[in-house]
């Protein structure tokens, strides 16, 4: 068992080079240099402290998407709606910190809570749909997400619209956002905020459904054979309906600490790219809370140096999410890796027993 | 109200062609057994290929341009759906992320490589495909002033391809293989028929579908390439699902989401439309995909296999 972990990070970190060579590579065709763009890109994600807790302030939804895709895989289902979950729940909680005013650890609480929910309902119908009438959720999470940004596109206008533009909402107050001046003066002024900790704290929590609890075995046992689960007694519709439903919440919550943590107000007629970065992070991750941790900071330092990156060199600041992208690639394709490595061992193996003889 | 169709009609089928080709293309992929969820990153290259061509050459070329565009799209999608091929065919890679990963490739390295070359990420067209009418047949009472006015090229060539895969698909021995591959390889494969061959034309057919779709979008309504499609490869996925893997159900499917969205986006001009909430005219063809599915769920007509990595060894 301790082999095959070792072996599954080695593939993942194989997955990363080829993707950063990838990344050079297109710097190289475009006449760019990849060792200044990959200086300039490193550097802009971890510096100084300030863009060191940028870098984490990036990581923070990412590690709940990453969480959320990650759960939902391990019961066997795909989610990939967590775009939309995340939409819902950043809605969900600017509306309840736009509206209510209350002393702010209640206040925080609240709009995580409605975060929460709203991420929920948002799982629970396509779980919903898949275990009552076999609906692809593949299918349904990707309608999912297009109702979220069209409710966005016409909510915030409509109820929360800000002073000078049409596509976005007020700002948040001070006292309604998950950052706070104490962390950021620990972070000397970064985007870094309390759903750092939630994101943590999520992990932990997971980590222990997962891997403590009935309820987590249940959740694995479906995900390796829905029939042989049923088999066994256990209720496999309401498994796979909670699982999707916890999914959405963790996206949900995701959507608050972008939305009411790193910004400040929610712009309309965007789909945020997270959900399918958290496709990524989980992959990488192997779908274990360590690994989403782990993959979610690499991507939040890609993310977050970019735009240095981009402001020293020509180099446009896409390469990051071609990066990102290209990774995924070879995640899905590790198989190809795996050969590779079984081709390695075999050749050094042989050398060995020659060595002895 | 028939002053209004007839207004909005010309824009709905400009905008049901393209998803009505991608459309086409998802329909060979899934038949032939592979999920292609990359559809939205086709149409995003084939756009980009094609704004790229018709930009440089149309001060050489002038409007001939446009059609090498479309060709140069064509190629590029096949070529680009080939990664999803590999690694569905080959590597029997989860089908899904395989195509996850096509869209995020897609989105990211044409706009890295639009800023390159513009600067902004943006390309533009100087000039697109212009609307003719049909000589004679647009005299016809009724169905000429909706069919036959206003029309692009594009749309009678969509349609032609239409015909021609639906009797590519049911009345050839290829179409048979096509089919046979999607509903159980293992027999296709024991019959002696190349199952990954089979898959690789099916792949490469979404590819070169798709591309051209998002090469329609930019040279018949959008003129400018901006990295997204808008959802529109999604709804072309949505579509195959509404038609049921059929080529005249996908052909009612899309002309459906077509006209939904068009109506949606005129809606604020049109005083009888303006008292639906724009919410409700926007989530439509998404909520309708969603009931379409539960009706749809207990008499599925999905190929049975789409999905599934064909092994050799399995029986």
């Amino acid at each position: 068992m301790k082999i095959r972990v070792s072996r599954e990070i080695i593939v993942a970190l194989i997955a990363v080079v080829l993707g950063l060579a990838a990344g050079a590579l297109f710097m190289l065709i475009t006449g760019h240099n990849p060792f200044e763009g990959y200086t300039y890109l490193f550097r802009g994600g971890l510096m100084n402290i300030e863009r060191i807790g940028n870098s984490l302030a990036t990581a923070t939804p990412l590690i709940m998407t990453g969480l959320s895709v990650a759960f939902a895989f391990r019961t066997g289902l795909f989610n990939i709606g967590a775009s939309g979950q995340m939409l819902i729940g950043g809605l969900c909680a600017t509306a309840v910190g736009l509206t209510l005013v209350l002393p702010q650890p209640l206040l925080l609480a609240l709009m995580l809570l409605a975060a929460f929910c709203g991420g929920a309902l948002w799982g629970l119908v396509p779980g919903f749909l898949k275990a009552r009438f076999n609906v692809h959720e593949v299918v349904a999470t990707i309608m999912m997400n297009w109702i979220a940004y069209w409710t966005v596109y016409y909510t915030v206008p409509a109820y929360f619209k800000g002073p000078y533009l049409e596509t976005e909402s007020r700002k948040i107050p001070e006292y309604a956002s998950l950052k706070v001046p104490w962390l950021t003066g620990i972070f000397e002024g970064s985007y870094v905020n309390l759903g750092l900790f939630v994101a943590l704290a999520a992990i932990l929590v997971i980590g222990v459904i997962l891997n403590r609890t009935v309820l987590g075995y249940q959740l694995k046992a479906a995900g390796f054979n829905r029939y042989a689960s049923e088999y066994a007694g256990m209720n496999v519709q309401r498994n796979i309906i909670l699982s999707m439903t916890i999914a959405g919440a963790l996206a949900g919550i995701g959507g608050a600490t972008l939305y009411v943590g790193y910004a400040s107000n929610m712009q309309i007629g965007v789909l945020p790219s997270h959900g399918f970065d958290g496709i990524a992070v989980a992959l990488l991750g192997s779908n274990t809370p360590i690994g989403v941790l782990g993959s979610a900071l690499f991507f939040g330092i890609l993310h977050s140096g970019k735009g240095f990156m981009n402001a020293m060199t020509e180099i446009p600041p896409e390469i990051g999410d071609t990066i990102i992208a290209t990774i995924i690639y070879f995640a899905a394709t590790s198989v190809l890796i795996e050969n590779g490595l079984n081709a390695l061992q075999r050749r050094f193996g042989q050398r060995r027993a020659q060595e002895e003889n | 109200m028939w002053a209004v169709i007839t207004q909005i009609f010309p824009y709905a089928i400009a905008f049901t062609v393209p998803l009505l080709i991608t459309s086409l293309g998802g329909l060979f992929s899934e038949r032939s057994g592979v999920v292609n969820i990359g559809l939205e990153g086709l149409m995003v290259v084939g756009s980009f290929t094609s704004a790229l061509t018709i930009s440089g050459l149309y001060p050489a070329m002038g409007s001939a341009a446009v059609w090498i565009g479309l060709g140069a799209a064509i190629l590029a999608g096949a070529a680009f759906s080939l990664l999803h091929a590999f690694a569905s065919i080959n590597l029997n890679a989860n089908q899904v992320i395989s195509g996850t990963a096509i869209n995020m490739i897609a989105g990211a390295l044409t706009v890295f490589f639009a800023r390159n070359i513009t600067g902004s990420g943006n390309i533009q067209i100087v000039s697109g495909l212009s609307r003719r009418s049909i000589p004679l047949l647009k005299d016809l009472p009724f169905i000429g002033r909706l069919f036959f006015t206003q029309t692009y090229t594009t749309t009678w060539l969509v349609l032609l391809i239409l015909l021609a895969a639906w009797f590519l698909i049911y009345k050839t021995p290829f179409g048979l293989r096509l089919r046979s591959c999607g509903e159980h390889p293992q027999a296709a494969d024991a019959a002696g028929v190349n199952v990954y061959l089979i898959r690789y034309i099916g792949v490469l057919f979404s590819g070169a579908f798709a591309g051209l779709g998002g090469a329609i979008i930019l040279v018949t309504y959008s003129g400018e390439f901006n990295g997204s499609v808008a959802g529109l490869g999604f709804l072309a996925l949505a579509s195959l699902i509404f038609g049921q893997w059929k080529p005249l159900g996908i052909l009612a499917a899309t002309f459906f989401f077509g006209f939904a969205s068009t109506v949606a986006n005129v809606s604020q001009v049109i005083p009888a439309l303006a008292l639906i909430p724009g919410l409700v005219l926007k989530a439509f063809p998404y909520v309708v995909t969603l009931i379409a599915l539960v009706i749809f769920s207990k008499s599925s007509q999905a190929p049975r296999a789409a999905g599934e990595p064909f092994d050799h060894g399995k029986r």
